[in-house]
């Protein structure tokens, strides 16, 4: 490792612009001509629109143009699409409604646009939003998934009787069923996960750009993946076609998931440019972003565990409910279902498992995959039931853990996965060590004799990233490819740019990729540029989430930069007049070994170029590209441990200590992995104590900003203990696993069980609020 | 937001002529309430008539027995200043743990007052205390100036110029943070007087806005200790109840910070 290098924790290159201020967002781009969009969005959760007059509306000041959703129809827009199609048990598809970018004829959720006003500012568009008549029929509406599946239940799409999208199993089930019947202990466990909002600090925004004269369309948006937004926009919403448009996401403040989708807004600004021969910037508010933003989880589940005499895990039988909102997201489908129940096994020997999901449309925002997307979901119900079972059976629930870690590998599970490598072990053994786990019960007993409820909490998780295969999620229903792409482009001058279909919005790519190239030429990464974002610079590429980046993104350049050490190797063997086999690199010059003759990368570079004395047949330039399709899943698991205090007349939880133990295999930039390490566990926490997206029964958001939607404030959290034990991914030259996700998907279930622990009563909502927590305990 | 005319008078008296001169007016303080409601175009003022560069309504004063403190001072000031910490520290706490960094050098005493937020710190401090009001045309008794929610005694332009508060032989505050807003869930300011009367005000808590508590002055009068509440048993009823926090959990709260805030005050 140099200074610059693989595990050198060198401080980020972008955040010098971030926190000068300087960061360039969509909202912050300025093009001459530019018109702001105004959406007009129903009040109503569910209503037929009956008319919208906008006569009095299109003469007022400013106004450029009024659009409704009967334009979108009339112009052959398409409507949105769900990419993985899941098949339900009995043989039939997803039973998918429309759902256009404006609505046309119906709404099912409070925040659905139904017209969009462009005026020469925001201001006037909002003004002529007010004078826009929408007369609606209010309809009855199903608010939640108890609602939504009841008998008589409002339905939403005449395509999904009783509101069931898919109802989708995993598993075997006679064999789970016999080991049900077989077991000596049954653990029974009911569970809601909590509805969360993602609020990424920068709100959605959009710029479409029509250029008539080269009939070329451009979209700024806020996206996490640019070239997947112009393949669906091009490929199915019939505005542009692939060639004549440039998708760019430039900056972007934080996605954890909900800017992977393509949204109505988008396609909306894009469209509208070219109706109204301007271009169209949309920016939304916060309160926009609540409404409109794809939300995260949703689940009711039962789960129940099977134990032989020995307390050995002999069987896992899950029951889920997934709200997947009022329309189907783009990758919604599949969160709680390839995304979930794939990982039901946990970090256990678990030789049945079956689950079923039944995925149902409700009158709320549609939900999707929210940072860890299903698998928070399926750590969750693993480890609060086997807290659950460790209770039950008066057992420590470490040794109930350790008892049925899987410790061969690679293990099948029975859902699919197969793991290959991990040491669950010492992962526990590390965070048990950090937490000083032995000293609890005294602990415990002195904060009694004090007057305090304490307990302690244990999550043992484990996720699959890195994704993914391209022929397996095929082969699962996935409309695209999971591969990424790299260029590795060595100028004249020796300087180096890596453009890469992975996008940074807010990971440090600009600083981790440089560190890879650090690592094998010996360069400064000042001598790096990572270009990302931008489908006109960069090649084809699939984007950031599921931790994928490092394992894919970062593996993809590796390619690459092989490709580019070999020609230049030749050249420098030939320039050099040595054996290519006997060049190294080192510190950025190519070496003959055990000799003092060297040349340095730029002369090189400038060789391949000037092409005046390059090898017999060679072509000039040094620039080459890869597309890295991974062999596997990655699967980073850990172990955490909360201990809290809580205090029994206020229901109030204080956090006494919280320790990490994470299995991320080899880490690029350990001060990023540990950033990304604390915002998992703040949303974690955030999820377990804070955080729910509340609808009243006729499907109003209850928690529509931040005066009702509690986001964690860092006097919410402890000072985080974290520890790393380290297992080398086979499944990638470099042995990473990714780290984006782990503490969205471990925490919640460590703190959940600490805080049962601590009042002595397991039955315990999230989020765990003082209120809750204290109705738990004095009924 | 929609057109509005901004305004920064520096005077009292020329910041209630411009009042009278626009159609619909509305004074600004700290802008924690209105900015946010113009933001969202649920308030349309034809004028904003912005108080916090008036002079004679920023500072404080102690003397003797009685603390004042000037309408348009901001928390910061008052949580920093020596003569609220010596004469009642119950205040300078009580604005220490109000709102964060931000809120406390923008928002002021007499935007809090005038504004009446059910879960609002600041009125549970002047109706425990005693504290006067005083305007730029009468004197008015905290009892009497506070008359549910959002809603006071003052009238159309009247501005607060300053509130007085009698230095007490004792007083605390303590309140449990709305885990969003981080206004106050339920808080409670206990107060006994040099005569030896108590006093105790919740808010956050009834859905009248902020209360006197009997059942808690009786049990205090009597003995002034937290001990001296644990069979003290708050009604639940007319108690605010949203997805943060039942009616009885909030009648728990008035009781449990009561109890420490009497632990607080000494």
């Amino acid at each position: 490792m140099g200074v610059e290098g693989i595990g050198a924790s060198v401080v980020r290159k972008e955040d010098r612009r971030f926190i000068t201020g300087k960061g360039r967002y969509v909202d912050d781009i300025k093009i001459v001509g530019l018109t702001h969009a105004h959406f007009i969005r129903s009040p109503h959760a569910h209503a037929k629109v009956k008319s919208i007059d906008t006569s009095a509306a299109k003469d007022m000041p400013g106004v450029v143009g009024i659009l409704t959703g009967q334009q979108i129809v009339d112009d052959k827009v398409g409507n949105l699409i769900c990419g993985w199609a899941i098949t339900s048990k009995d043989g039939t598809g997803m039973k998918m409604g429309a759902w256009p970018a404006m609505a046309p004829e119906t709404v099912r959720f409070v925040g659905q646009a139904v017209a969009v006003v462009i005026a020469e500012t925001k201001n006037q568009a909002k003004d002529a939003a007010e004078a826009v008549v929408v007369n609606y029929e209010e309809l009855p509406a199903a608010a939640d998934i108890r609602a939504a599946i009841k008998q008589g239940a409002p339905q939403l799409h005449p395509e999904a009787p009783g509101n069931v999208i898919y109802d989708w199993t995993i598993g075997d089930e006679a064999a789970t069923e016999a080991a049900f019947k077989a077991a000596a202990n049954v653990v029974s466990l009911d569970i809601t996960n909590n509805r969360l909002v993602p609020n990424a600090m920068e709100p959605r925004a959009a710029i479409g750009e029509y250029n008539e004269a080269e009939e070329h369309f451009t979209l700024y948006t806020t996206s996490q993946n640019p070239h997947v937004a112009r393949l669906v926009l091009s490929a199915f919403y019939n505005i542009a076609p692939e060639h004549k448009l440039r998708v760019v996401a430039p900056d972007v403040g934080g996605g954890f998931g909900s800017k992977i989708f393509i949204y109505p807004e988008e396609m909306v600004a894009l469209w509208a440019s070219k109706k109204v021969g301007r271009p169209v910037k949309w920016t939304g508010d916060r309160t926009e972003a609540f409404l409109t933003d794809a939300h995260g989880r949703d689940h009711l589940t039962n789960a129940e565990l099977a134990l032989d005499a020995n307390n050995k895990i002999t069987g896992l039988r899950v029951k889920t409910y997934a709200n997947l909102g009022a329309y189907m997201s783009l990758f919604s489908s599949s969160v709680p279902t390839y995304l979930y129940a794939t990982l039901l096994s946990g970090q256990y020997n678990i030789p049945n498992i079956f689950a079923e999901v039944i995925s149902v449309y409700t009158n709320t925002t549609p939900v999707d995959a929210y940072r860890g997307a299903g698998r928070p979901e399926a750590s969750f119900v693993v480890e609060r039931l086997l807290e659950t079972a460790a209770r039950q059976l008066k057992v420590d629930p470490a040794e109930l853990r350790r008892k049925n870690f899987i410790t061969q590998f690679p293990h099948q599970t029975p859902v699919i996965m197969a793991y290959d490598i991990g040491d669950f072990g010492a992962s526990l053994d590390s965070a048990m060590k950090a937490i000083d786990y032995a000293g609890f019960p005294a602990r415990k007993a002195k904060a009694k004799s004090e007057g305090k409820l304490r307990g302690i909490g244990l999550s043992c998780y484990i996720e699959a990233c890195g994704i993914a295969p391209s022929k397996a999620v095929g082969s699962l229903g996935a409309g695209v490819g999971l591969w990424e792409s790299a260029e590795v482009r060595v100028n004249p001058v020796g300087t180096i740019e890596i453009l890469t279909g992975s996008h940074s919005h807010g990971q440090g790519h600009e600083t981790t990729f440089c560190q890879l190239v650090a690592e094998r030429l010996g360069v400064p990464i000042s001598q790096v540029q990572i270009v990302h974002g931008d489908t006109d610079k960069v090649q084809f590429g699939m984007g950031t989430y599921g931790s994928r980046s490092a394992a894919v993104g970062l593996t993809a350049i590796l390619k690459a930069m092989e490709k580019v050490e070999a020609k230049a190797k030749k050249i420098a063997a030939h320039a050099l007049e040595a054996s290519e086999s006997d060049i190294v690199i080192e510190n950025g010059e190519f070496k003959v070994t055990g000799t003092d003759k060297s040349i340095a990368l730029p002369m090189v570079a400038l060789a391949a170029y000037t092409a005046h004395n390059l090898p017999d047949g060679m072509e000039p330039g040094l620039k080459e590209g890869a597309f890295y399709d991974p062999t596997n899943f990655t699967f980073p698991a850990g172990a955490y441990i909360c201990e809290l205090e809580v205090d029994a007349a206020t229901g109030k939880t204080s956090f006494v200590n919280f320790v990490a133990a994470d299995d991320f295999g080899r880490l690029i930039n350990p001060m990023i992995v540990e950033g990304q390490v604390h915002g998992g566990l703040a949303q974690g926490i955030g999820q377990a104590l804070l955080e729910g997206a509340v609808y009243d029964s006729s499907g109003q958001l209850l928690t529509a900003s931040f005066m009702d939607y509690a986001m964690p404030r860092a006097d919410d959290l402890p000072s985080f203990k974290l520890n790393h034990t380290t297992t080398l991914c086979p499944g990638n030259p470099l042995g990473v696993k990714g780290c984006g996700e782990a503490g969205a998907i471990g925490a919640s279930a460590a703190v959940i069980n600490a805080i049962t622990d601590a009042i002595g009563n397991n039955k315990l909502e999230m989020p765990a609020t003082p209120d809750r927590v204290w109705h738990a305990i004095h009924g | 937001m929609y057109e509005t005319i901004y305004h920064r008078p520096s005077s009292v008296d020329e910041a209630v002529a411009l009042f009278g001169k626009g159609s619909d007016s509305k004074y600004l303080a700290g802008g924690h309430t209105l900015i946010p409601v113009m933001k969202q175009r649920l308030a349309a003022p034809s004028d904003v008539i912005d108080l916090g560069k008036i002079k004679e309504l920023i500072g404080i004063e102690a003397s003797g027995d009685t603390l004042t403190i000037k309408a348009a001072t901001t928390y910061f000031d008052i949580m920093q200043s020596a003569d609220v910490k010596k004469s009642i520290p119950a205040i300078a706490y009580l604005t220490s743990v109000l709102g964060d960094p931000a809120v406390r050098y923008r928002g002021t005493i007499g935007g809090s007052i005038a504004n009446n937020d059910p879960a609002a710190d600041f009125p549970a401090a002047l109706v425990s205390l005693g504290a006067t009001v005083k305007t730029n045309k009468r004197s008015i008794a905290a009892d009497d100036f506070f008359k549910g929610l959002f809603t006071t005694a003052l009238e159309d332009g009247e501005i607060i110029t300053q509130v007085s508060f009698p230095v007490p032989a004792k007083a605390g505050y303590e309140k449990m943070r709305h885990p969003a807003s981080r206004f106050a869930l339920t808080g409670v300011f206990v107060t006994k007087t040099k005569a030896g009367d108590v006093r105790v005000a919740a808010t956050g808590a009834s859905q009248n806005g902020v209360m006197r508590v009997p059942v808690i002055e009786t049990a205090l009068k009597a003995n002034w200790s937290a001990g001296a509440l644990d069979s003290v048993k708050v009604s639940d009823s007319g108690m605010l109840a949203d997805i943060h926090g039942s009616a009885a959990y909030r009648a728990n709260l008035v009781k449990v910070m009561a109890q420490r805030a009497v632990t607080a005050a000494g």
